[in-house]
């Protein structure tokens, strides 16, 4: 996985609250496989009218926010659906960020897991960025090392779990953790089998 | 001896499970049984990019739902792409030698209604799977919770999972529900009181002399809708409903290995003075039938109220979520929410599919008509039979709805049933998420009763009202 260390990109509003994972990327889509890329899908319902036009007044379809790297957006966003078909929608589409004041759980664990960063804001920072972007910026530096973003001359800080900030500085792989604890497992599996036979075999087998 | 610090009944089945833990935090945790539906094709491939097998095919469950056609069983007469996703799940299982419940098993059906029925889900065990309603299976104490594809595919080659311990809430309904409030109405008011990220971060733990009073299928409904109010997970504590509803199921265990287990089961709960990072207590006799006027289930209200007013409130985001629901939903500010006419109903889904969801429906409908079309569809083929022979298909086919076979259905769309763009259903399921069931579809959703007394009025209606002599 590529690491997340800063980031210096064209940001986008998305000033919608609870933009859900079947938004995100409709199940209609999700057939796919990931070779094919999942970009052009992103928020499809959003973007596009009836017809499959860009539908104009909407932000991310502007102009000046094509390229847009990092996405701004209100609380609960990437709830529901587990679908991490989101999350390959953001980063096939280009994002690397979304900043917003708060995240579905598994959506978070999903964008660490692809490198996107979910970057938690108060909701006044998240309102503060939102109207400085409609304002006519264009442009947001994050810094996952001092956890800050910077705005024409505002500071904002971000929250995002340790253990997250130190997987995407280090673009860690849970996998290649794992291998080292082979043994552990193992072990596990033995003393659960004395413990809990009937959670290491099922009723049938 | 220094007495035992108390814990919280999610604390001790984690800890159980822990096989390694880092300085930072996480913790390796065992994963004792793994779903998998056809959805789940990222994860396996994964697995093959990287040459690898199954690690416990004997702990992985293969489950049909997500595309599974309800009109008809065979895959020939089943659109190709639609088709393609259920042969691609049976393969991936049959390679990697996972038992696979397919289309056409007498116990095919939703992977959260089928874990429950054949005994893959047990108390005090870790159950994950690529799908975030997996906190239903919480219901029987168990740690169950939703994971992506990376996820999926760890646990696929190591049977574990890295993760953080969230922290635990606990959520006490006091007091006795009323004649026709159902475990559907304590979650959404739950939901509402809270947020749907009101939980964020958190295991629920729900309790009190209501959650006790309710059956599996009623426990199995609030947990599966944990997911909702943000939660990780959400757990009920193991009792002698858990216990009677699990003995003699196909694969839970058999004899003394279940009296053992028996024991284990009913010494899980939280200790007395276990401490929690939040509690929150809701009286029962608060809650009328809930129903959503929305586009998050946060969005819901007793069906006494009316639809809300963006300037109600000062919150700048609130107040624009409420425009943007109410332009969505097709609404007005103000109107009463018993005057929203639906153009269909639909009954199924994880959360509200199991057989009593249907006999509470079937109360109402019996011997009426239904105003609007809708369609049916149980939470499992098991649960198909079993409605069959107790004659509630009769008085569904009866009323007008249509009577189908079991998988997720209208509650995502992905195999085709839809709801028609524009158009407004009354829905048993758990998302009214913008175009959940279809693009532009809108969605209100309410339990089984109240979704029936919707299709017997063609509106939002109070069950109470139609429920004289019936219960
Ligand atoms: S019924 Fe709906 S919520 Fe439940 S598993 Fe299927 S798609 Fe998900």
């Amino acid at each position: 996985m590529k690491p997340f260390i800063s980031l210096e990109a064209k940001a986008a509003p998305l000033p919608f609250a609870s933009v859900d994972t079947d938004q995100l990327i409709p199940a209609r889509f999700m057939k796919r496989s990931r070779s094919e890329g999942y970009g052009q899908y992103l928020l499809y319902d959003m973007r596009f009218d009836g017809e499959g036009r860009a539908i104009a007044d909407l932000p991310l379809n502007a102009e000046n926010r094509q390229g847009a790297e990092i996405l701004v957006a209100r609380r609960n966003f990437g709830a529901g659906s587990s679908r991490e078909a989101a999350v390959y929608a953001l980063v096939d589409y280009g994002f690397r960020c979304v900043i917003a004041p708060s995240f579905g759980d598994i959506f978070s664990s999903n964008s660490v897991n692809n490198g996107l960063l979910p970057a938690r804001v108060t909701e006044e920072d998240a309102e503060e960025i939102l109207a400085l972007l409609e304002g006519g910026h264009e442009t947001i530096a994050v810094d996952l090392e001092t956890q800050e973003i910077r705005l024409a001359n505002h500071v904002f800080r971000f929250e995002v779990e340790p253990v997250w900030r130190t997987k995407l500085l280090n673009g860690w792989d849970d996998l290649d953790l794992t291998a080292s604890y082979a043994a552990d497992i193992s072990r596990y599996v033995e003393a659960d089998k004395e413990r809990h036979p009937w959670l290491q075999q099922t009723g049938a087998d | 001896m220094a007495k035992a610090e108390p814990r919280t009944l999610f604390d001790k089945i984690w800890q159980n499970h822990v096989v390694a833990s880092q300085a930072d935090g996480q913790q390796l945790l065992f994963i004792d049984r793994h779903l998998v539906h056809e959805g789940s094709f990222h994860g396996f491939n994964k697995l093959k990019e990287k040459q690898a097998r199954v690690s416990r095919p004997d702990l992985t469950f293969g489950i049909v739902d997500h595309y599974a056609p309800t009109r008809t069983r065979d895959i020939n007469q089943t659109d190709p792409a639609i088709a393609g996703m259920i042969t691609q799940l049976e393969e991936n299982c049959r390679a990697n030698d996972v038992r696979i419940y397919g289309l056409n098993d007498p116990r095919q059906g939703i992977v959260h209604v089928v874990g429950p029925e054949q005994g893959i889900t047990l108390p005090g065990a870790t159950i994950v799977c690529g799908d975030s309603h997996t906190s239903t299976h919480g219901a029987f104490g168990a740690i169950a919770f939703g994971i992506g594809a990376s996820e999926v595919a760890h646990v696929l080659m190591t049977q574990t999972l890295w993760q953080k311990k969230p922290k635990t809430m606990r959520v006490r309904f006091d007091g006795t529900l009323g004649l026709g409030i159902s475990a559907k109405d304590m979650a959404l008011s739950m939901i509402a009181t809270i947020g749907a990220d009101g939980a964020q971060g958190h295991a629920i733990e729900y309790a009190g002399e209501a959650v006790r009073a309710l059956s599996m299928e009623g426990r199995l409904t609030l947990c599966n809708l944990s997911i909702e109010s943000g939660a990780r997970c959400g757990l009920v504590a193991p009792d002698m409903t858990t216990v009677d509803f699990l003995r003699g199921r196909p694969l839970a265990p058999q004899g003394n290995l279940f009296d053992r287990a028996t024991e284990t089961w009913l010494s899980l709960g939280s200790d007395d003075d276990a401490e929690f990072a939040r509690e929150i207590t809701i009286d029962c006799r608060d809650i009328a039938p809930i129903v959503t006027w929305g586009i998050s289930p946060e969005d819901a209200l007793p069906i006494s109220g009316t639809v809300p007013r963006p300037e109600s409130t000062a919150d700048e985001s609130r107040s624009a979520h409420i425009r943007e629901a109410i332009d969505y939903m097709g609404l007005k500010a103000g109107q009463a929410l018993s005057d929203i006419a639906v153009d269909r109903v639909f009954i199924g889904s994880c959360t509200n599919s199991r057989i009593e969801d249907l006999r509470a429906a079937a109360a109402v409908l019996n011997g009426r008509k239904a105003a609007v079309p809708g369609l049916v569809s149980p939470g499992s083929s098991v649960v198909k039979q079993r409605a069959e022979e107790e004659g509630l298909d009769r008085i569904f086919i009866d009323a007008g709805l249509e009577w189908v076979d079991s998988g997720c259905s209208m509650c995502v769309g992905m195999n085709g049933d839809l709801v028609p763009p524009g158009e407004r259903c009354a829905s048993t399921t758990n998302r009214n998420f913008k175009g959940r069931q279809g693009p532009k579809a809108r969605t209100h959703l309410m339990s089984p009763a109240m979704v029936a007394a919707a299709a017997v009025t063609g509106r939002l209606t109070d069950v109470r009202d139609l429920m004289g002599g019936r219960a």
